[in-house]
């Protein structure tokens, strides 16, 4: 019992990451109708500006503080020079500029980092353990990632629900051409809330830094899961998002997690986690399909649309 | 991304040279072998028949992302479909290329009329979601596959065995083999969408209620293509898992998915001779910058951005401007790409290739424009 809690707060924590990332791809796709890939190498460059000024200034929250705000800036010059003239142009030629600019980011952290991969080093005191409940030891860092991730969401939440920005993002998901017609700068606010979602996949990749390694390309798999998520949720849509990524985050860890187990009756140990590890990614993309057949606009699409 | 713009006299005129370009790019790589051999290359050979076959695959997508206007984001699964099939027969000695490859392009299809079959109940960015979920369940079905391989992939001892008829270790022979099927697959591709099957589809890419509203069953006949296309690429998954004697989930990773939109949009979408235009300067390109510099895809990233943002509609469609100086500037720039790498390299035979190549084809886009000119005067 205490080892499935255990797996569903790393499924939480896996899931939280993923939302942190859609958050962003959502609203920009759901203001804008952009479709944007190269939001995996925005998670990408986050953890990497992390690791480097973790390094430069020895401590990993300075770092973190620093990494932030340089991702948020990336993410608005990329808009500005990149991805502003996109707009009114067809998904397709969406897919293909963004896919240019994965390669470009991908090639440019290989340049300036090295192929190698880099570490993140948390201080000493997120490298224990904490007992959450009796007799549950669980590692502090990913306790951390998972009150973060909380506290973002819901950070979100009222950012959304409850303030005026909150309300244009809304209305822009919802009908993009009357908001503008009502006076308001579409363009800059596009900009502000690409700006947020850049902050937003730096902050998902600078915290998934420590756990996994730093390394090229970690932007493109987790890209793919969470176009999954907020295909699923509904385009436009936060809180479909939010349900989407604990979802996926969960089939996805506890698929890892107890299918081992579950084939290491028929199989070899190896055998039973490769096919485990296929299966769990499976299950994923065969929910997305699901959803998508049965109601071909994600569970909760953004009214209007 | 279509030309409407053009009227129709200047574009009928512009497609004779987009044919003529095409045709001769065709005959010149049925050239390759011979090249290969009198200038002692053996590398040229192995490059193009990555191309040609490339080719097939990016033929295909093309049926149904340029006459279709199918945005499938996962046309790479079928590669791999018809890679494992044969590697998966290899595995258990069933050799004979009769048996192989037909089963390679039967399971192909019967795995894109399933895709599609659930794909094309939705529209726009989700259908471009959904096939890219689709080629990723297949992506990890074959990571999952420990038996053949894993994410390792497996290694094909034997080549197909076509009876005493074709001698596949032999390359010419291999690289022949491909070069018709390209070929005819170009033909068969040209054939459909003039048929009255390919107006339907084509009309429904330009609006599918109209036509479902004039009474065809649109969706039939998308599913249709979407499975012919399945087909056809599966044959360019067998022809390359033949090719490399290798088969690996690799080979139908999404960013491979993505290399094929590429290609078949550098080239020029719904264009006949466009995919084959897009994968030769695709692969060139690449085989260019990543011998110039490791770090090739830092210029080949913002290289694809300016052409989606710049050149709309592709090789083809500059060729149908009649944009001469654009087609000029780009030949110049590769050979200069070219030469820079060749300076280190010190080899001369490609480049040279590609001057002729060029001057070929900017003195038939004068010749062209000349005589566009004076039938305005």
């Amino acid at each position: 019992m205490l080892l499935i809690f255990e797996q569903f707060l790393n499924g939480l924590q896996i899931a939280l990451l993923l939302f942190l990332l859609a958050a962003g791809l959502t609203l920009v796709f759901g203001i804008m109708d952009m479709v944007n890939l190269a939001h995996g190498s925005l998670y990408m460059m986050g953890a990497y500006f992390a690791a480097v000024f973790t390094e430069w200034t020895g401590s990993f929250f300075l770092g973190a503080a620093l990494a932030l705000p340089a991702g948020a800036l990336l993410g608005i010059v990329t808009e500005i020079i990149a991805l502003r003239t996109l707009y009114t142009r067809d998904h397709l030629d969406q897919v293909l500029a963004t896919f240019g600019l994965i390669l470009f980011f991908n090639e440019l952290a290989r340049l300036m980092f090295g192929a190698g991969g880099m570490t993140i080093e948390t201080p000493n005191w997120l490298q224990g353990q904490i007992e959450i409940l009796p007799g549950l030891p669980y590692p502090s860092y990913r306790f951390l990632i998972i009150l973060v991730g909380l506290l973002c969401a819901a950070f979100l939440y009222v950012l959304v629900q409850r303030t005026r920005l909150g309300m244009l993002i809304r209305a822009g998901a919802s009908n993009r051409e009357m908001v503008g017609a009502l006076g308001i700068n579409i363009k800059q606010l596009f900009t502000l809330v690409f700006g947020l979602g850049s902050a937003l996949a730096a902050l998902a990749g600078l915290m998934a830094g420590p756990v996994t390694t730093v390394q090229i390309g970690m932007g493109d798999n987790i890209l793919i899961l969470a176009l999954v998520v907020i295909v699923i949720g509904g385009i436009g849509s936060l809180p479909g998002a939010f349900i989407a990524a604990l979802a996926i985050g969960i089939i996805d860890t506890m698929g890892r997690a107890f299918l081992p187990n579950m084939l290491g009756a028929f199989l070899s140990p190896s055998d039973a986690s490769t096919l485990a590890t296929a299966l769990s990614s499976m299950l994923i993309y065969i929910l997305m399909a699901a959803v998508l057949v049965l109601r071909p606009a994600g569970l909760f699409p953004a009214p209007g649309r | 991304m279509s030309s409407a713009s053009n009227s129709s006299a200047s574009t009928a005129t512009s497609s004779r040279l987009t044919f003529v370009v095409g045709l001769a790019l065709l005959g010149f790589l049925g050239l390759i072998p011979v090249l290969s051999v009198v200038f002692d290359d053996p590398f040229l050979l192995t490059l193009f028949t990555r191309i040609v076959i490339m080719a097939i695959a990016a033929v295909s997508l093309n049926l149904i992302l340029g006459y279709g206007g199918m945005v499938s984001f996962g046309h790479a699964a079928y590669i791999g479909v018809g890679g494992y099939t044969v590697g998966i027969l290899a595995f258990h000695g069933v050799h004979a290329a009769w048996i192989q490859w037909p089963l390679a392009v039967i399971i192909s299809g019967v795995v894109a009329a399933l895709i599609g079959l659930l794909s094309l109940r939705t529209k726009g960015i989700f259908f471009i979601m959904i096939t890219l979920a689709f080629s990723q369940l297949v992506y990890y079905l074959g990571n999952g596959a420990f038996a053949y391989g894993g994410d390792d992939g497996l290694n094909i001892m034997t080549r197909s065995d076509f009876g005493g008829l074709l001698n596949l270790d032999n390359r010419p022979t291999f690289y022949y083999l491909c070069w018709v099927i390209l070929l005819a697959s170009i033909y068969f591709v040209h054939r459909t969408v003039n048929s009255r099957f390919g107006m339907v589809l084509q009309g429904a890419r330009s609006n599918d209620r109209r036509m479902a509203t004039i009474g065809f069953p649109v969706h039939r006949y998308q599913l249709t293509a979407f499975v012919i296309a399945g087909m056809l690429c599966g044959l360019a998954g067998v022809l390359t898992a033949t090719f490399t004697g290798f088969i690996s989930p690799a080979m139908m990773h999404w960013s491979r998915s993505g290399d094929l939109i590429v290609m078949v949009v550098l080239g020029g979408m719904g264009s006949l001779f466009g995919p084959v235009f897009g994968t030769v300067a695709f692969l060139l390109l690449e085989e260019v910058l990543s011998s110039w510099t490791e770090y090739w895809k830092i210029v080949f990233g913002p290289i694809l951005i300016l052409v989606v943002l710049f050149a709309r509609g592709g090789i083809d469609g500059a060729m149908v401007r009649g944009q001469a100086c654009t087609l000029l500037a780009g030949c110049a720039a590769f050979f200069l790409l070219y030469g820079i790498h060749t300076t280190y390299e010190d080899q001369w035979l490609i480049p040279t290739l590609i001057l002729v190549a060029a001057c070929a084809l900017a003195w038939f886009a004068k010749w062209e424009i000349q005589r566009r000119k004076n039938r305005h005067d």
